[in-house]
């Protein structure tokens, strides 16, 4: 009977134990006083360790909690449809538009850009080195086709996905005829996973530079580490545009939407900005992201605007007018 | 790479601390939860004789190895502000996670408890009620015997709640500082590129669990 003494009162006391410290616990997490701002985001924002940064910096100066959560483009806006989320951070701007003519979104703002690499091994069977992108692409489709190349696709409706599928289309070729080569790998991972697949196997793939650049092992084999170098960086056809949107409150009425525009004020405002670009200048020595919100006001670089005019406007605006909900400031 | 991962086990990290310690408090309620409604069924399930009681007991068996994901993704369809249950707004909050994890451990702790009743020699119970002890003295005479059956119970839950990942990454959704446990952490830097740190998360992981099932055996091998 000892045994079973000591451990029945053993049992008693752990359940004390852990009664005690999770009610103190949740009952401390609970009194907090700030409000909450849930913004779903695409993982390339995430992953690259930016939205750790802007999370500190806001929430010292301002009443709201930010909770992050990284998924997809795609499933971003399905978490905002639901009104799971207040605010997403996307970069997709078709899904986009629908979402705001859907009715699910309010107040688009574009907040930064940046530009896609196409990746691969070194020895670069297809020869796409320093091509235009679409040159890049028809020359991997004819290589795969002579089993010289693979591509990896992220295959997961993730806007990145969503770019290299109208990188297809723009190439000339039919994108559900390509899926079904053998050359052609869809991955239904993320960016990092993707990369890795790619690796692997020693694939082209479409990468945003951030995750790239987190993987890269700058040629020391490493475990978990990629050697696949960049291959294709320039041309407008790479351009990436990322934009906020809040979740309109007449669709959901329990989202935090003064919340969603506290936040998008400070993403546009010039500490936001600043913190946007200078990001990854530590790490990895040069920008991940380039703030947008100057340059569109000023036509800093008339190129480079007529680009993201032509990418990521939606009836020629940023947000057209319908979907400003009296925050006109937004837009001057 | 292992050795530093070690190194940044050793380290003292402020927010390795953090993780663990939610992953433990979080972890740890729902198996408290589900001891409170779990250890009763299995109770009755070992005591009792009814009809449909072998039905019941193979239904919490098959659920024992029920997948993580899909159970996290019918808990967030219940718990989405569109959903049943959105009113409630526990979705992306450790709440979430508690009630997610002590469902997917529940038939654990049923099963557990179930046969650590079974297990005791009948002869005791038969003993007992010839001492003239009540059908209810005798039951707890039983209950009594099977505690270390019951500490097993306990501890698989909590190895299998603290070791998921499907229901914390889709309930809790790895929000820094708020939902970020130990199995969403690795993940989460895995998919950074910063294998070094998820493989020390990993080792944090590995050393609780094993502990813990080190320390059952110790305790099952107590004199009695």
């Amino acid at each position: 009977m000892k045994r079973n003494k000591v451990i029945w009162t053993s049992i008693v006391i752990i359940a004390i134990v852990v009664s005690i410290f999770s009610t103190a616990y949740y009952v401390g997490a609970f009194a907090s006083k700030r409000s909450k701002l849930v913004i779903a985001t695409t993982t390339s924002l995430f992953d690259t360790g930016l939205l750790d940064e802007v999370k500190d910096r806001f929430e010292a100066e301002y009443p709201i909690d930010l909770y992050f959560i990284s998924v997809g483009t795609g499933l971003a806006i399905e978490h905002a449809e639901r009104g799971d989320a207040d605010m997403i951070l996307v970069h997709d701007p078709s899904s986009e538009s629908t979402f705001l003519s859907d009715g699910y979104g309010l107040c688009r703002k574009i907040i930064a850009y940046n530009f896609f690499v196409i990746v691969g091994p070194e020895d670069d069977p297809a020869e796409i080195k320093d091509l235009s992108p679409l040159e890049a692409l028809t020359n991997i489709v004819e290589a795969g086709r002579n089993e010289e190349a693979k591509w990896v696709s992220r295959g997961d409706n993730s806007g990145t996905h969503s770019k290299e599928k109208s990188l297809w289309i723009m190439a000339g070729f039919d994108y559900n005829e390509l899926t079904n080569e053998g050359w052609y790998i869809e991955a239904g991972a993320g960016m990092g996973t993707t990369l890795g697949i790619s690796n692997t196997y020693s694939a082209y793939t479409l990468a945003d530079l951030g995750t790239y650049l987190a993987y890269y092992d700058y040629g020391v084999p490493s475990p978990g580490k990629i050697s696949l170098v960049v291959l294709v960086d320039q041309g407008q056809e790479l351009l990436n545009v990322y934009s906020a949107i809040a979740v309109n409150p007449s669709m959901r009425p329990k989202v935090n939407f003064e919340g969603a525009i506290t936040f998008m004020e400070f993403l546009i405002s010039e500490e936001g900005q600043n913190l946007l670009g200078e990001y990854g200048q530590e790490d990895y020595g040069q920008s991940l992201f380039f703030p947008a919100v100057e340059l569109l006001k000023e036509n800093t670089d008339p190129t480079l605007v007529d680009w993201i005019e032509d990418y990521a406007y939606i009836d020629g605006e940023e947000c057209p007018p319908e979907y400003q909900d009296g925050h006109p400031e937004l837009y001057v | 790479m292992l050795i530093e991962a070690l190194e940044l086990v050793f380290s003292g990290d402020p927010t390795f601390l953090e993780i663990t310690t939610r992953s433990i408090l979080i972890s740890g309620t729902a198996t408290l939860l589900s001891a409170l409604w779990g250890a009763p069924i299995g109770m009755i399930l070992g005591l009792k004789k009814f009809r449909g009681k072998t039905l019941l007991k193979s239904l919490f068996n098959a659920l024992l190895g029920i997948p993580t994901v899909a159970l996290g993704l019918i808990l967030y369809l219940f718990l989405s502000r569109s959903g049943p249950l959105g009113f409630l707004e526990i979705l992306y909050t450790p709440v979430g996670i508690i009630i997610g994890q002590s469902i997917l451990i529940t038939p654990i702790t049923v099963s557990f408890v179930t046969s650590a009743i079974e297990s005791v020699d009948p002869e005791i119970r038969d003993l007992a009620r010839t001492l003239g002890a009540s059908e209810t003295r005798a039951s707890i005479t039983v209950l009594g015997e099977s505690s270390s059956g019951f500490l097993l119970a306990i501890i698989a839950s909590f190895n299998r709640a603290i070791a998921e990942l499907g229901v914390a990454l889709m309930i809790g959704g790895n929000i820094k500082g708020i939902t970020r446990v130990l199995t969403t952490t690795i993940a989460l830097e895995t998919t950074r590129g910063e294998v070094v740190l998820a493989i020390a998360l990993a080792i944090i992981l590995l050393t609780l669990v094993s502990v813990l099932t080190l320390s059952i055996n110790l305790i099952q091998r107590l004199r009695t």
